[in-house]
C-alpha cells in the first residue's frame, strides 16, 4: 500500500495543534514556532501533493478509501481532483503565514484587567482549522464532508470569540459584547445551515443508499440511480443553502462584516480566505457533480443572487468607516464573482472561479495582514483615523496599494486572470449578467481608492506621526504573497493546466457545452 | 353483586385522591391522596381481572404494590429532609426548581 | 530581429523595478537608470525602425510570441507582440518624447527628495504604454491600457500630501475604470463573436458578422477610447490630472497617453470601417469634444489647465479624423505625432515658467516673462505658433489635412464637420494667443507669495531647456518633414489603408478658410489681452466664461448626481443592510427569545400546578380518545 499521502497532509496540522496545545504555559514563543514547523512542513506535504498530481490523469488522484461506519455504509475516502489539489495547496501556503503574521495577537496583556490570552490556544485552534479545511478538500465522501463541515466551526467560533482585535473603540466590555456577537452569529449562521444541509445529506442516503461521490456519480452514469425531479431539486437546495450560507451570498452575508471585524486580521483572513473556500468548492464538487439537472433549474435565480452580491457588496463597501468591514464588503462582492463563474456553466467561468478562489485567497490574506499591521500600530479601525500614513510608512503603505491593486483586479496581478475569465464565462453564457458583473470593476476602484486616498495620504495626522514601517517579520509575511500575486498574474499557466482537467469533467457532469462563437458557430 | 360497582368505588377514590393532590399543601397529605389514587387503581385492576377471568390485572396490582412501596421509602424520605432543612411540610414553599 | 521587441518594454519596466524595490540606497544614482533605460528602449526602437525601413512596405510587420498567458479551454490569451508601422509610430513617440522628458526631469524634480520613486514611476508608465501599442492582442493592449492608467494614478497623486492630488488621482483612475469596463466589455464581445480577440483574426473576420455586432463592439471601444483620451463625457478629469508634476503632464497627459483612444479607434480600424453607425457616434464625439476643449481652454487662468483643455481639444480632431474613416486614420496619427512634440514642448514650457516664479500657476500674476527666460519664450513661441497651424509649421499640415477629410465627409455632416473643426482652429488660435500674451508678454505683474517670497524669474538649468529645444525643432520640422512626398501617408497606409474623398471645396479653399480664421482667432485675443493691460484679479466675466471656469459646469453635474447620489445610495443601503438583511435574522432570534420567556413562565416551581397540567392533560387526551371513538 503507497503512502497515505492525503491523510498525512490533514494529520501534521493537527498532532501540530495537539503538540501546540500542549506546551508548557511559560513557554510562548517555544509553542509558536512550533506551530509554525508545523504548519511549514504541511506545506512541504501538500507541494508534494502538488507535484504528484497529474493534470491529464484520473478525475480524483492520490486516493484512499477505508471502511469506517459499515451499517451506514460511510466509508473515509479521500481523492483530489485539480480543484482540490490546488485549494489545499493554497490552504497550505496560507497557514503559515497567518501564523506569521498572527504572532504576537494572543500574547497575554500587561494589564490585569483583560482577559487571560492562551497563547498556545490560540496556535493551536489555527492549525486545527487547517487540517479539517484540508481534509474537507480532500474528503470524496458526502458524510465525512459533512462532518468536516461542521466541526470546523467549533475552532473558527473559539478563534473569533475568544481572541478578539485589540483596535477597538469604547470600553473593553462593550468590545467583548461585540466580539460574542459577532461569534455566536458566526456560529448560529453556519449551524443553520450545516442542519439544513444534515436533512439533504440523510436525504440523499435514502434515495442513493451511499454515500460515496464515486459510487453514486456510477450509478448514475449506468442508469441504476435516477432521482424524481423533485426529490433532485429538493436535495440541491439542502447542499446550496449551506453552502451559500458559507461562502457567502446575499442576502445570507452579514456574518461575515461581524466576524471579520471582530477577529484578529490572521483570523480574518482565515475566515475569508481559507473557510470561506469550502462553500465555494463544495457548490462545484457536490452540488454541480451530484445534483447536475437541479443546478442548472436552479442557475437563474442563482445567477441573480451571485449579481446581487457582486453589486451590493461593492456598494456596502463604498461606505464602510472600518476597514476590516469594508474588507468583508469586498469579499462578499468577490464571492459574488466566483458564484457566478461556477453558476455560469461555461470551462472560461468555472475555470475563472477556480483560479479567482486561489487568487482572492493571496489578494485578499495580503490586504486584510497589511491591513492587520496599520491597525495594530495605531490601535484603531476606523478609517477617518488615519491619513498620511504613506509619508511616515512608506513600505507599509506601497504594499497595502499592491494589496489594493490586486482586490481591484489590476492587469499584472493574478486576480485580473480570474476575474476577467469569470466575466468572459458569464458573458458568453448570459451577457447581460456580465456586463453587470462589469460594473463590480469600477466599483472596486471606488472602494480601493478611497480607502487608500483617506487612510494614506494628505497631510500627515498627529496619531499617525512616528509610526513605524513594517518590520522584518512583516515583511516575510507580505513579500512572498506579493511575488505570488504578481508570478500567478503574468504566468498562471501552472495553476490553468492542474484546473483545466477538473473543470472539464465537470462541465461534462453537467452535460453542458460551451457557447460557440458566432463566426465559427456560422462555418 | 355486580362487579361495575367496585368500578365506580375505584373512580370516586381516585377523584378523591386526585382533588387531595391538588387541592392540600401538606406534603404528607398529597402524599396519602396518591397512595389513594394508587390503590383506586388496584381496585380497578383486580375488579377487571375478575371481569375478563384472567390474572393480568391481578399481577399488575402487585407490581403496583411494589411501586408504592419503594415511593414511599423514597418520598417520605425526601419530605423528611426537606421539613429538617426549612422546618415546613408545604408542597408550595418548596418551589426552588424553576427557571 | 523579432526578439528585440521584447527588450523595448523589458528595458523600462527592469527600470521600474529597480527603482521601486531598491531603496533608499539608489537615491542618488536612481534618475540616471532610469534616463538610461528609457534611452536605451528608444535606441532598441530605432534599431528595429531601420530594420523596418530595410523590407517592403508587405513584410514590415514583426510577431514575437513569449509565452501562452491565459490557457483555458476555448480561451487563448499569449504575451505576445506584434510591432508594424502603426505600432512603430507610437513606440518612436513614446521612447523619443519619454527619454526627453526623463531628462527634463532630472532638473525639474531636482529638489524632490522622492525623485527616484518619481522615475521608477515614469519607467513604468514607457513600459506599460509600450506594451499597449505592441501588443498583438486586444487582451494584451487592456493590460497596457491599465497599466499607464495606475502610472497616471501614482504621478498625478505623486504630491500626495496635497489632499488635491490625492482626489485628482483617484478621480482619474475612477473615470478611466469607467472607461474600461467599456474595453472589457468589448473583449467580451469579440470573444463571444469571433472565438478570440488578437488582432490578426478578428480584424480580418469582421465581414462575417453583423453590422450590430460590430456596432456594439465599435461603441464599447469608443466608450474606452474616451475614458483614456478625455473625451466627453468621460473627459473630466484631465483638467485635474494637471495636479501632478509638469512632466507627467507633458508626456502622460498630453503627448503619449492620452492618445491611447486614437490609437485603439484607428487600430480597430477593420471593425469602425464596417459598422457606419459606430463611425458617426465617434465622429461626433470627437467634434464636440474639440469645441468643449476649446471653450474650457479659453477661460482657465491656470496655465496647466488652459494647456489641458487645449489637449482635449486636439484630440477631439484626431478623435473626429479617426471616425471619418479611411479617409481620416492616417492624418489622426499624424496630427497625434505633431501634437506629441508641440503639446509637449508648450507642457515642458509652462514648467519652466513654473519653475521660475516659485510653482505659480496663475497666468494673470505672469507676465512679460520673455524679457527673463529667453530660451522658454522661443521654444514656447515655436510649439505655439505649430499649435495654432502656421503656415510651415508642424501643425498647419496636419490640422489642415483634418479640417480637409472632414469637408470631404460629404453631404451636410461634411458641411457641418468642417464648420466645427475651422470653427475649433478659430479658438485654439484664441486661447493660444491669450496663453502667450498673459505670460510672455504686457507688463510684470507677479507678487509675493503668501509666504512673502518675491519671485525671482530666470532660465531654467540645461537639463530643462535642451528637452525643450529638441521638441521645438520637432514642432518646427516633423509636419513638414511628414507632408514632403506624402511619406507619412504611404508609410502607415499598408496598416490603415487610405482612400481619398471628394471634397466639396478645394484643398487651397480650406487652407485660405484656416488662415482667415487663424487671424480673427489671434486677433481677437490681440484686442482682449494684448491692447490694454491685464487685470491680475479675474472679472466675473460672462456666464458662458463663468460657466466655462468650472469646465462648463460638468464637475458640478457629476457631483450632484454621481457623487452626491452615489452617497445616498451607499449610505442607504448601509441602513438597510443593518435593518433590512440584518433585522430579520436578527428579529427571528429575538422572537424566539420573547417566545421561550413566555413558555418560561409556566415553570413556576408549585408542584401542584404541575400536577394540575398534568391532570388536565390526560383528561384531555380521554376526552379525545373518547371523541374519536364516538366519530
Amino acid at each position: 500500500m503507497s503512502f497515505p499521502l492525503l491523510t498525512a497532509t490533514a494529520a501534521l496540522p493537527a498532532i501540530g495543534a495537539v503538540a501546540t496545545a500542549a506546551v508548557p504555559a511559560a513557554r510562548r514563543t517555544a509553542a509558536k514556532w512550533l506551530a509554525l514547523i508545523f504548519s511549514l512542513a504541511t506545506l512541504v506535504l501538500a507541494g508534494i501533493a502538488l507535484a504528484r498530481f497529474e493534470p491529464g490523469g484520473a478525475r480524483y488522484q492520490l486516493t484512499e478509501s477505508h471502511a469506517w461506519i459499515k451499517d451506514f455504509g460511510v466509508r473515509y475516502e479521500l481523492g483530489v481532483d485539480g480543484i482540490g489539489v490546488a485549494l489545499m495547496a493554497l490552504t497550505a501556503l496560507l497557514i503559515p503565514f497567518v501564523i506569521l503574521a498572527g504572532w504576537h495577537d494572543a500574547d497575554p496583556l500587561e494589564t490585569k484587567s483583560s482577559r487571560w490570552r492562551p497563547t498556545q490556544g490560540f496556535f493551536a485552534l489555527i492549525l486545527m482549522v487547517e487540517a479539517m479545511v484540508i481534509l474537507s478538500f480532500e474528503a470524496t465522501d458526502v458524510f465525512l464532508f459533512y462532518i468536516l463541515f461542521e466541526a470546523m466551526l467549533i475552532p473558527m467560533y473559539f478563534l473569533i470569540g475568544g481572541f478578539g482585535d485589540r483596535a477597538h473603540t469604547g470600553s473593553d466590555e462593550n468590545a467583548a459584547a461585540q466580539r460574542s456577537y459577532a461569534a455566536v452569529k458566526f456560529l448560529l449562521y453556519n449551524l443553520v445551515g450545516g442542519l439544513v444541509m444534515l436533512a439533504a445529506v440523510i436525504g440523499l442516503y435514502v434515495v442513493a443508499g451511499t454515500f460515496s461521490l464515486s459510487e453514486i456519480a456510477e450509478a448514475r452514469a449506468n442508469g441504476s440511480l435516477s432521482m424524481a425531479t423533485g426529490t433532485e431539486r429538493w436535495l440541491f437546495l439542502g447542499f446550496f443553502f449551506a453552502f451559500a450560507v458559507k461562502a457567502p451570498l446575499w442576502p445570507l452575508h452579514t456574518w461575515l462584516p461581524n466576524a471579520m471585524g471582530e477577529a484578529t486580521s490572521p483570523v480574518a483572513v482565515l475566515i475569508t480566505a481559507v473557510v470561506d473556500k469550502v462553500g465555494t468548492f463544495a457548490m462545484l464538487r457536490f452540488c454541480l457533480q451530484l445534483f447536475p439537472e437541479a443546478s442548472k433549474w436552479a442557475t437563474p435565480v442563482i445567477i441573480v443572487l451571485a449579481l446581487i452580491s457582486i453589486v451590493y457588496g461593492a456598494l456596502l463597501a463604498v461606505g464602510q468607516r472600518d476597514i476590516k468591514r469594508l474588507i468583508a464588503y469586498a469579499s462578499i462582492s468577490h464571492f459574488g464573482f466566483i458564484i457566478l463563474g461556477i453558476f455560469a456553466m461555461t470551462s472560461q467561468g468555472q475555470s475563472g472561479a477556480t483560479l479567482y478562489m486561489v487568487n482572492h485567497g493571496i489578494s485578499t490574506a495580503a490586504l486584510m495582514l497589511v491591513a492587520g499591521f496599520l491597525i495594530t500600530r495605531r490601535g484603531s479601525r476606523l478609517i477617518a483615523d488615519y491619513g498620511g500614513v504613506q509619508k511616515v510608512a512608506p513600505i507599509l503603505a506601497g504594499t497595502f496599494l499592491i494589496g489594493g491593486l490586486a482586490t481591484l483586479s489590476l492587469p499584472g496581478l493574478a486576480p485580473f486572470v480570474s476575474e476577467f475569465l469569470v466575466l468572459v464565462g458569464a458573458f458568453s453564457a448570459y451577457p447581460a449578467a456580465g456586463i453587470i458583473a462589469t460594473t463590480g470593476i469600477v466599483l472596486a476602484a471606488l472602494y480601493v481608492l478611497v480607502l487608500y486616498q483617506r487612510t494614506m495620504t494628505g497631510p500627515v495626522k498627529a496619531e499617525v506621526q512616528g509610526m513605524a514601517d513594517l518590520k522584518v517579520r512583516e515583511l516575510v509575511v507580505v513579500l512572498p504573497l506579493i511575488a505570488l500575486l504578481l508570478f500567478l498574474g503574468v504566468y498562471p499557466k501552472p495553476l490553468t493546466e492542474i484546473v483545466n482537467p477538473a473543470v472539464q469533467h465537470t462541465m461534462s457532469d453537467v452535460q453542458k457545452k460551451d457557447p460557440q462563437p458566432e463566426v465559427e458557430a456560422a462555418k | 353483586m355486580n362487579p361495575v360497582n367496585y368500578l365506580y368505588l375505584a373512580a370516586l377514590l381516585f377523584t378523591i385522591g386526585a382533588a387531595g393532590v391538588l387541592i392540600r399543601r401538606n406534603a404528607i397529605v398529597v402524599f396519602m391522596c396518591v397512595e389513594l389514587m394508587l390503590n383506586a387503581c388496584n381496585l380497578a385492576f383486580v375488579t377487571f381481572s375478575r371481569m375478563h377471568g384472567n390474572l393480568d390485572g391481578q399481577i399488575i396490582a402487585f407490581f403496583t404494590m411494589v411501586v408504592a412501596a419503594a415511593e414511599v421509602v423514597v418520598g417520605l424520605a425526601i419530605i423528611v429532609s426537606v421539613f429538617r432543612s426549612r422546618h415546613s411540610a408545604s408542597v408550595d414553599d418548596a418551589s426552588l426548581m424553576k427557571l | 530581429m523579432e526578439n528585440l521587441i521584447a527588450l523595448l518594454v523589458a528595458a523600462p519596466l527592469l527600470g521600474a523595478a529597480v527603482l521601486l524595490c531598491g531603496g533608499r540606497r539608489l537615491d542618488r544614482a536612481g534618475h540616471w537608470l532610469g534616463t538610461l533605460l528609457a534611452a536605451a528602449s528608444f535606441v532598441i526602437g530605432v534599431v528595429l525602425f531601420l530594420d523596418m525601413l530595410g523590407k517592403g512596405a508587405e513584410d514590415r510587420t514583426l510577431h514575437q510570441k513569449l509565452f501562452s498567458w491565459i490557457p483555458v479551454e476555448g480561451f487563448q490569451a499569449d504575451v505576445a507582440f506584434q510591432l508594424d508601422q502603426l505600432s512603430m509610430t507610437f513606440v518612436l513617440l513614446i521612447t523619443g518624447v519619454g527619454t526627453l522628458i526623463h531628462i527634463y526631469s532630472i532638473g525639474y524634480m531636482a529638489h524632490d527628495e522622492r525623485r527616484r520613486r518619481f522615475f521608477g514611476y515614469l519607467n513604468l508608465f514607457l513600459a506599460a504604454m509600450l506594451i499597449l501599442v505592441i501588443a498583438d492582442n486586444y487582451l494584451l493592449l487592456y493590460v497596457g491600457w491599465e497599466g499607464v492608467g495606475l502610472a497616471s494614478y501614482l504621478l498625478i497623486g505623486f504630491w500626495q500630501h496635497k489632499p488635491s492630488a490625492a482626489t485628482a488621482a483617484k478621480k482619474a483612475f475612477l473615470v478611466n475604470r469607467v472607461g474600461d469596463m467599456g474595453l472589457s466589455i468589448a473583449i467580451m464581445l469579440m470573444f463571444t463573436t469571433f472565438g478570440t480577440f488578437a488582432f490578426g483574426p478578428v480584424l480580418e473576420a469582421t465581414g462575417q458578422t453583423s453590422e450590430g455586432k460590430l456596432t456594439a463592439i465599435g461603441l464599447m471601444l469608443l466608450l474606452a477610447a474616451c475614458g483614456k483620451s478625455a473625451q466627453v463625457p468621460l473627459q473630466s478629469w484631465l483638467g485635474d490630472a494637471m495636479e501632478g508634476p509638469t512632466p507627467v503632464s507633458a508626456l502622460i497627459h498630453a503627448a503619449t497617453m492620452v492618445t491611447a483612444g486614437v490609437y485603439l479607434i484607428v487600430r480597430s480600424g477593420a471593425i469602425f470601417n464596417a459598422a457606419p453607425d459606430a463611425q458617426l457616434v465617434v465622429v461626433v464625439v470627437g467634434a464636440v469634444t474639440l469645441l468643449f476643449g476649446a471653450i474650457v481652454g479659453c477661460a482657465k487662468d491656470d496655465i496647466k489647465k488652459a494647456l489641458a483643455g487645449s489637449t482635449m481639444s486636439q484630440i477631439g480632431y484626431m478623435i473626429l479624423a479617426a471616425g471619418l474613416g479611411p479617409i481620416g486614420y492616417v492624418f489622426a496619427i499624424m496630427h497625434l505625432v505633431t501634437h506629441g512634440f508641440f503639446k509637449a514642448g508648450l507642457f515642458l514650457g509652462a514648467g519652466s515658467v513654473m519653475h521660475g516664479m516659485n510653482d505659480e500657476v496663475d497666468m494673470r500674476k505672469f507676465g512679460g516673462l520673455r524679457k527673463y527666460m529667453p530660451v522658454t519664450f522661443i521654444t514656447f513661441g515655436l510649439g505655439y505658433l505649430a499649435i495654432i497651424g502656421f503656415p510651415g509649421l508642424s501643425g498647419f499640415f496636419s490640422k489642415d489635412k483634418i479640417i480637409e477629410a472632414a469637408f470631404a465627409k460629404g453631404g451636410t455632416e461634411g458641411w457641418i464637420l468642417g464648420a466645427v473643426t475651422l470653427l475649433g482652429a478659430a479658438i485654439t488660435a484664441f486661447y493660444m494667443t491669450r496663453v502667450m500674451l498673459l505670460t510672455f508678454f504686457g507688463e510684470k505683474r507677479w507678487q509675493p507669495d503668501a509666504e512673502g517670497h518675491e519671485p525671482h524669474p530666470h532660465e531654467s538649468p540645461k537639463s530643462m531647456t535642451i528637452p525643450m529645444i529638441v521638441l521645438a525643432f520637432g514642432s518646427v520640422f516633423a509636419g513638414g518633414f511628414f507632408s514632403i512626398g506624402d511619406r507619412f501617408l504611404n508609410w502607415l497606409e499598408p496598416v490603415t489603408g487610405h482612400s481619398h474623398g471628394h471634397a466639396p471645396v478645394s484643398a487651397t479653399t480650406v487652407t485660405a478658410a484656416t488662415m482667415v480664421v487663424l487671424v480673427i482667432g489671434v486677433a481677437i485675443a490681440w484686442a482682449m489681452y494684448g491692447r490694454k493691460p491685464v487685470p491680475v484679479v479675474a472679472p466675473r466675466g460672462s456666464l458662458l466664461t463663468r460657466a466655462a471656469r468650472r469646465d462648463l459646469l460638468q464637475d458640478d453635474f457629476n457631483h450632484v448626481v454621481l457623487v452626491r447620489g452615489g452617497e445616498h445610495l451607499t449610505r442607504s443601503l448601509v441602513y438597510v443592510d443593518h435593518t433590512l438583511v440584518d433585522g430579520v435574522v436578527n428579529g427571528t432570534a429575538a422572537s424566539m427569545g420573547g417566545l421561550s420567556g413566555r413558555l418560561r413562565k409556566l415553570q413556576n416551581g408549585y408542584a401542584r400546578s404541575y400536577a394540575v397540567s398534568m391532570f388536565g392533560g390526560t383528561a384531555v387526551l380521554i376526552a379525545a380518545t373518547l371523541l374519536m371513538r364516538a366519530v
